[in-house]
C-alpha cells in the first residue's frame, strides 16, 4: 500500500511552546486511522499541519511520494485532502452554496461563478447526505442552520470534490445520537469507496469502532501506532493511552 | 402559502438591505418634494446633483468591498487629492491626458496596496492606520504643491474632456461611467470569485484561510480597489473643475463613509450591497441640497444631515439583523 500523506520527523511550536516534537504519520489508500490522545496532545496541531493550516518548523511533507515544499491549505485541497474542521470552518452569513464552495468556486474564464450549477450541485449534495431537512435551500444562509445541519455542510464540502482522504477533526462534538451515527454511517461509506479517513475524536469508544489503526498522541510526540488486531479492544486502547501518559 | 408569495418573501429576505437604502431614498426625495415642490421639479438642480454624484460613486463602490472584508480605510479622501496631484502635474509637464489619468489611476491603486500591505503585514488596525495615512497623505500634498493649487483649462480641447466629462443626451459624461464602474463592480462583487473571496474573509477569516483562501491577498486586494476608486474620483473632480487643489477630496471623507453604511452594509464585514451603496449615494448627493432647497439657513444643514443618517441607519437595523 502506498501513502496518500506522509509527514515526517515534522515539529512545530508557537512562541517557545513546543506542539509537535518530530512527529511522523503516515496515511494509506483505503484506511481509516484513529487518532487519539488527551487534551494538549498535539492532535489539532498535528492535524492543522498535515491540512496545511500551519506551516510546520521543520520536517518534511510527503505526497504520494514527493515532497511538497511550501505546504498550504490551498496545496492540500489540490492534492485531494478535504477536512472537516473541529470549529466546522463556516462562513455563518454566507449561503449554504457559497460554503460548499468556498475556496473550490466553480468558475467560467476569467473567475466568474458558474451560479446555477453550483446551486444544483449544492441541492443535490444536501439531499444526498440527508443531514439538512428537505425544505432548506442552498441559498439561505448557514447561520440559520443547526449544529448537525451544519456538520452536514462541512460535511458535504468535504466530499464534493472527490477527495481521496477526509480528515475529521473531532465531528461527533455537539451532535445529537442520530446525528453522530450519520457521521459514522458517512465514514463507513467513504472507506467502502475505497477512500481513506483520518478521525480524531475524544470519546475512545468511537475511534475504537470505525478505526482499522490508530496514532496515539502525547505532550507532542508519537508515541504508538498500532493496528486494531494489535488491540483487544477500546479498555485495552484506553490503557495505552494512560500508560503512555504515566511513562512521560 | 402560494409559490408566488414565496418568491417574493425570497426576494425581500435576500435584498432587504438594497430595498430599505432604497426605501430611505424615495422617502427622503419626498420631503423634499412636499417641502419644496418648486425647486425639486427644477431640472437645473439635478443636474448639479448629477455632476458631482459620480465622483461620490467612484469611492463609495469599492468602499463596499473593502467593508465586506471587514476592514475600513480612510485614507482614500487623501489618495483622492495624491493621485489628482500626480494627474495635473504630468498634464502640466506635457504628458498626453490619456497617460496622464492612466498613470494617476495606477498610483491610486499603488496606495491602495502599500496601504493593505501596512494592515496586513504591520497587524495594525486599519481604522487607525489609515487614519494616520490620510493626514500624512495630505501632508505631503501640502508640502509638495507649497498649498498651491494647479489649473489646466486647456485640457477642455483635448479630446478626452469630451469623453469623460462632457455631455451626451444632456447628461454628464462622468453619470455613464459611474454608471459602468457600479455595473462590473456589482458582477465583481457578486458573481466573481474576487468578491466571494470579500464575502468568506469579511465573515469568518479563519474559515477563509483553512478552506485555502488567501486571506492576506484577498484584503490587500480590496484596500487596492478603494485607492484606485479614489483616484478615478480625483482624476474626474479634477477635470470636471479644470483645477487641482491642496485639499481637494477631503470633504467627502465622512460623506464617502456614511453612503456607504446608509447603503446597507453594516460595519461587521461578511455582507454588503452594492446597489444599496447606489441609493445611499443618492440620498447624500441630494441630502445637501435639499435640505437648503426647503429653505433651511446654512446653519441647519449639518443638523439634518445627521438626523438623516442616524434614522436610516436605525432603520436598517430592522430588516438586516446579523446571523452567527
Amino acid at each position: 500500500m502506498s501513502a496518500i500523506i506522509e509527514l515526517k520527523n515534522v515539529s512545530k511550536s508557537f512562541g517557545g511552546i513546543t506542539a509537535l516534537k518530530k512527529a511522523s504519520i503516515k496515511v494509506d489508500v483505503g484506511e481509516v486511522v484513529g487518532l487519539i490522545g488527551d487534551n494538549g496532545a498535539g492532535k489539532s496541531t498535528l492535524i492543522k499541519t498535515l491540512v496545511g493550516v500551519h506551516a510546520p518548523d521543520d520536517g518534511q511533507i510527503i505526497i504520494r511520494g514527493n515532497e511538497v515544499k511550501n505546504w498550504n491549505a490551498s496545496k492540500a485541497r489540490e492534492a485531494g485532502i478535504e477536512t472537516v474542521f473541529q470549529d466546522r470552518a463556516l462562513c455563518p452569513q454566507q449561503s449554504i452554496v457559497w460554503n460548499i464552495f468556498m475556496g473550490k468556486e466553480l468558475k467560467h474564464r476569467f473567475g466568474f461563478i458558474r451560479e446555477k450549477e453550483q446551486v444544483r450541485e449544492a441541492n443535490k449534495l444536501i439531499r444526498e447526505i440527508g443531514f439538512t431537512s428537505k425544505l432548506i435551500d442552498a441559498e439561505s444562509p448557514v447561520g440559520n442552520l443547526s449544529g448537525g445541519e451544519r456538520q452536514g455542510v462541512a460535511i458535504a464540502r468535504a466530499i464534493y470534490n472527490n477527495a481521496e482522504l477526509i480528515v475529521l477533526d473531532e465531528p461527533t462534538t455537539a451532535l445529537s445520537l442520530i446525528e453522530t451515527q450519520k457521521v459514522f454511517d458517512f465514514v463507513d461509506n467513504v472507506k467502502k469507496s475505497g477512500r481513506s479517513v483520518l478521525f480524531i475524536g475524544h470519546n475512545i469508544y468511537h475511534v475504537y469502532d470505525i478505526s482499522d489503526r490508530f496514532i496515539v498522541l502525547d505532550r507532542g510526540e508519537v508515541v504508538h501506532q498500532l493496528n486494531k488486531n494489535e488491540i483487544e479492544g477500546p479498555e485495552a486502547l484506553m490503557k495505552v493511552m494512560k500508560d503512555a501518559v504515566s511513562k512521560h | 402559502m402560494s409559490s408566488k408569495e414565496n418568491t417574493f418573501k425570497n426576494l425581500i429576505g435576500k435584498n432587504g438591505r438594497a430595498l430599505g437604502s432604497l426605501g430611505y431614498f424615495i422617502i427622503l426625495m419626498l420631503v423634499f418634494l412636499i417641502g419644496a415642490p418648486e425647486v425639486m421639479m427644477r431640472p437645473n438642480l439635478h443636474q448639479s446633483v448629477f455632476v458631482m454624484l459620480p465622483v461620490i460613486m467612484f469611492m463609495v463602490i469599492p468602499l463596499v468591498f473593502l467593508v465586506t472584508a471587514g476592514e475600513i480605510d480612510l485614507s482614500f479622501a487623501s489618495t483622492f487629492g495624491l493621485s489628482a496631484y500626480i494627474f495635473a502635474l504630468l498634464l502640466k509637464a506635457g504628458l498626453d491626458p490619456l497617460l496622464c489619468i492612466l498613470i494617476g489611476i495606477l498610483s491610486g491603486a499603488v496606495v491602495g496596496i502599500l496601504m493593505g500591505c501596512l494592515v496586513v503585514y504591520g497587524r495594525l488596525s486599519s481604522l487607525v492606520a489609515s487614519l494616520g495615512a490620510l493626514f500624512f497623505i495630505r501632508g505631503f500634498l501640502f508640502v509638495a504643491s507649497d498649498s498651491k493649487s494647479i489649473s489646466f483649462m486647456e485640457i477642455s480641447d483635448h479630446w478626452i474632456y469630451d469623453v469623460l466629462v462632457g455631455k451626451l443626451f444632456g447628461v454628464p459624461m462622468q453619470v455613464y461611467w459611474a454608471a459602468l464602474f457600479t455595473i462590473f463592480s456589482y458582477y465583481l462583487y457578486r458573481k466573481h470569485v474576487f468578491g466571494i473571496h470579500i464575502h468568506h474573509v469579511g465573515d469568518n477569516p479563519d474559515s477563509a484561510a483553512q478552506m485555502g483562501i488567501n486571506v492576506n491577498w484577498v484584503r490587500i486586494s480590496a484596500f487596492m480597489y478603494v485607492g484606485l476608486g479614489a483616484a478615478l474620483a480625483g482624476i474626474f473632480s479634477c477635470l470636471i473643475n479644470f483645477t487641482w487643489w491642496p485639499t481637494q477630496g477631503f470633504g467627502y471623507l465622512l460623506l464617502a463613509l456614511a453612503a456607504v453604511f446608509i447603503g446597507g452594509t453594516p460595519t461587521w464585514g461578511g455582507v454588503g450591497t452594492i446597489v444599496g451603496a447606489v441609493f445611499g449615494v443618492g440620498v447624500i448627493a441630494y441630502m445637501e441640497v435639499g435640505v437648503v432647497a426647503m429653505g433651511m439657513s446654512g446653519v441647519w444643514r449639518q443638523f439634518f444631515n445627521g438626523l438623516i443618517i442616524i434614522l436610516a441607519i436605525l432603520g436598517h437595523r430592522f430588516h438586516g439583523g446579523r446571523v452567527r
